[in-house]
């Protein structure tokens, strides 16, 4: 007969193997990076720019930079590009995060001949037509204000303004920064960041040797330098506030709560149990967090901590959308589950449920070969190479519970948090 | 194309196997064929609830959640008008414990009060957080019960409102499970590092001894033909303006399902789409313009919507939509255009086989509405499609007779006017 009480045996969970890419260096600067998977019928090329302000204050040029690229060259429409793209089946995305701007395109393996060249005219003669970028400023506008009409839009806004404040990281779209944008300033931004020698194109797919050849003549070759490499300025993070910022809106449901400060990024060596014991705290559904605000008191839908990795720091946020009569008691409980973490050790079961859990996630997140780019970007980009995976690895199978209190102490303080409430309290 | 064998236990449970040993990773995916177009009008919002207390400890596991985590795994469920589907990806070494968990939630739910409470909660906030709490959030709790006037799909799977959330009872907790929760009910998918014998060791170890249940005989209430134009105004405190147009579209079996989705595709999939094109870039009359068919099993619901720019009234934004949707109606469309739609559903097609997870969860659906071989045949079938089919299935879509319009206005607005 069977036991439905007893768990199967458990067996240990792999490590990981990456797919090491081959790295080619162009003429102009260009640095690829080729992944390589011969059986998949799709492609992906992702040109990687860093961000390059022309002042810390102008940062919405760059997000803005990002989704015009696709609006138009010396040659081509807007409509043209998109007309071409859509035919065959490609996907052409422009993407922006706090220090990089990338575009993306996604083909099957049969049409890369007739996409590239699209790319290549927009890295090199993008011309930023006047009328779309009436057009995008216009919706981003109208975009802007509903998502200010979200509180936890709101929650995130006064975060990031306060704990980032005097960085770019802390400059927030307005609408009368967007009216204040003009063509110029983005062509003189398209002019200093969209240029070999500040990109990282990382191929992946099966990339033969027409394909390379194709990449090697388009963008290793006539792509060209237009001006002085740019070299970034230091970011200084000054203070902020640790009070209870508290924002009313009378006719809420539910009240968005956040919470967070800086902290360390991946180039420090605590950062993998420092990701540990976040993952334990608030980091998934298991954490205790969630057990406590939404699986016992039901207060939630969902609440989670999270690491930010960026170049110029890392931060840890916290942040939960809760019924506006919980708003107080749920604040209270994230203080009660800082002082436990910091003051209590934790069970040897708890860490080794964390352990496996997170073992399984990084197995887990090794899918296709484009999975095996991102891992590497992540790496790369903080200056470190494959190698840190295995710390990482060490690291979260090392854990006990001195190294977590240790971590919780160093790095999990409510006092020193700025914390914002958009709704009731 | 997804290769995959199929077994079937004696009570009932369907299982299919689809080996991928590119990954270290396996996937089980069980579809229940239930929904809340398999509720009752008054306890609506129940499939879904139900869906969180699967989390609430079964019979013979008080906690579902840690057991699967200790071994790297994680897991999580949805629900639709149509199905509830839950999932786990696990290494695959520790395949078993995903078949002793998900055995043991379908032999028996440990039925817990706390956990029904509390879940109560959690799904209350959900609701408050997704629907009502959120600038338009609550647009699909008044565009279903507009178009459709008997099919259970006028309701959202959140529930019509949140008293038949509070309201739910211990005692129909239970009769639902032991009415949809059966294995006959259930269709499993194990994907990923895994072989087709072990799949069926574990699968005779641990669902055979289960007891089939009653079957379950679906028997919904089918949507009349519409025959007149319906329209509603809400005005909510929201920043812009914006309409929905809902039509009936024909039922996921349909030959016409495939036309009907190009027909989105034509007018809003991507930057070079009709509708994108006419309104928000050459006019500049909407911020934002979407059409999509929801892929519901019963009649569907084509939606148009879009948010007008200030200064463009709804009644305007109204005429301007209708335009594109005459033009596809009187116009044959060009081989080439239907071409780029035809190339953007094969690479998207692609994508899907990337994941085991996407490729268990198609394949469960399509042994649902039919069987899991028709899923390698959708490329095909939307390859098909003539531009003569477009147009005539335009025709049938887009008449005034068979649309709801919800015009959704800003208050702020009209105080300002």
């Amino acid at each position: 007969m069977l036991n439905r009480t007893i768990a199967p045996d458990f067996k240990e969970i792999k490590g990981i193997n990456l797919v090491e890419p081959e790295k080619l260096v162009y003429p102009n600067g260009l640095k690829a990076f080729i992944f390589q998977a011969p059986d998949l019928d799709l492609i992906k090329l992702e040109f990687t720019f860093d961000n390059i302000l022309l002042k810390e204050q102008l940062a919405i040029l760059n997000p803005v930079l990002s989704s015009m690229l696709k609006e138009g060259t010396k040659t081509l429409t807007s409509k043209e590009i998109a007309d071409t793209v859509d035919f065959y089946g490609a996907y052409l995305m422009p993407e922006y995060s706090f220090d990089q701007s990338s575009l993306t395109v996604y083909t099957m393996h049969k049409y890369v001949d007739k996409v590239l060249p699209i790319l290549a005219d927009i890295l090199q003669n993008s011309n930023i037509p006047q009328s779309e970028l009436d057009t995008n400023i216009r919706n981003n506008k109208q975009s802007l204000q509903i998502s200010l009409q979200k509180n936890d839009v709101i929650a995130r806004r006064n975060f990031y303004k306060e704990v980032f404040q005097g960085t770019r990281y802390g400059v927030l779209p307005t609408e009368e920064i967007y009216d204040s944008i003009s063509r110029d300033a983005i062509l003189a931004l398209y002019r200093r960041q969209i240029q070999p020698s500040n990109c990282n194109l990382f191929v992946a797919g099966n990339v033969d040797d027409k394909i390379k050849n194709l990449i090697s003549t388009f963008f290793g070759q006539e792509w060209e330098n237009k001006e002085e490499f740019y070299k970034p300025a230091i970011i200084e993070f000054g203070s902020y506030t640790t009070e209870l910022y508290i924002e009313e809106k009378p006719d809420a449901l539910q009240s968005a709560v956040r919470l967070g400060g800086l902290t360390i990024n991946r180039r420090d060596a605590d950062f993998p149990a420092l990701q540990f014991v976040n993952t334990l705290f608030g980091g998934f559904f298991g954490s205790r967090l969630m057990r406590n605000i939404r699986e016992e008191k039901g207060y939630t839908y969902s609440i989670g901590s999270y690491i930010g990795n960026l170049r110029h720091t890392g931060f840890i946020t916290i942040a939960s959308e809760v019924g506006v009569d919980v708003t107080k008691q749920t604040l209270a409980e994230i203080q009660k589950e800082f002082e436990i973490l910091r003051q209590e050790k934790t069970s040897e079961d708890e860490i080794g449920l964390v352990r496996n859990y997170m073992q399984g996630m990084l197995l887990g997140s090794l899918e296709s070969i484009f999975s095996h780019v991102d891992k590497f970007k992540a790496v790369y980009f903080s200056g470190l190479d494959t190698d840190y995976y295995s710390y990482y690895s060490d690291v979260i199978k090392n854990m006990d519970a001195s190294k977590v209190q240790d971590i919780a102490i160093r790095y999990f303080d409510y006092d020193k948090l700025f914390k914002v409430v958009v709704g009731k309290i | 194309m997804i290769n995959f064998n199929r077994f079937k236990l004696d009570n009932g449970l369907t299982v299919l196997v689809h080996e991928d040993h590119t990954t270290a990773m396996a996937v089980v995916n069980i579809l229940y064929k239930v929904g809340a177009r398999d509720e009752s009008p008054e306890q609506t919002g129940f499939a879904h609830l139900f869906e969180h207390l699967m989390f609430g400890g079964s019979v013979n596991i008080p906690n579902y959640d840690a057991p699967l985590q200790s071994v790297g795994g994680e897991n999580n469920a949805f629900t639709s008008n149509d199905i509830t589907n839950y999932y786990i990806t696990l290494p695959s070494d520790n395949l078993e414990t995903a078949f002793w968990l998900e055995s043991d939630r379908m032999l028996s739910l440990a039925f817990s009060e706390q956990s029904l409470e509390v879940q109560r909660q959690v799904v209350c906030e959900e609701f408050k957080q997704r629907y009502l709490n959120q600038p338009y959030g609550d647009v699909y709790l008044k565009l279903r019960p507009l178009a459709y006037k008997v099919h259970p799909y006028r309701w959202a799977t959140i529930g019509k409102e949140l008293k038949h959330i509070e309201n739910a009872k211990m005692e129909d907790v239970k009769s639902f499970f032991h009415k949809f929760y059966t294995p006959q009910n259930a269709i499993m998918v194990v994907a990923g590092d895994v072989t087709l014998e072990e799949v069926k060791a574990l699968s005779e170890k641990w669902f055979a001894d289960i007891p089939a249940g009653n079957a379950y005989e679906r028997n919904l209430p089918q949507e009349p033909k519409q025959e007149e134009a319906r329209q509603e105004i809400v005005e909510a405190d929201v920043p812009v303006d914006a309409i929905y147009i809902a039509f009936h579209g024909v039922e996921r079996l349909s030959p016409d399902y495939y036309t009907t989705d190009l027909i989105s595709d034509l007018l809003s999939r991507g930057s070079s789409s009709r509708l994108y094109r006419s309104l928000v870039k050459e006019n500049q009359l909407f911020s934002e313009i979407n059409a999509y068919m929801m892929g519901s099993i019963d009649t569907n619901m084509f939606v148009v919507e879009g948010k007008p720019l200030a200064g463009v009234s709804l009644e305007e934004a109204e005429q301007h939509i209708w335009k594109e949707l005459k033009k596809i109606k009187s116009e044959k469309v060009e081989e080439s255009e239907l071409q780029k739609v035809k190339n953007k559903v094969e690479s998207t097609m692609l994508f899907a086989e990337l994941s085991i997870l996407d490729k268990a969860m198609n394949l469960a659906f399509f042994e649902m509405i039919s069987q899991a071989e028709d899923y390698n045949q959708e490329v095909a079938k939307y390859a098909a499609v003539t531009a003569d089919d477009v147009q005539r299935v335009a025709k049938e879509l887009f008449s005034r007779e068979n649309s709801s319009t919800l015009f959704y206005k800003s208050k702020e607005k009209e105080n300002a006017e």
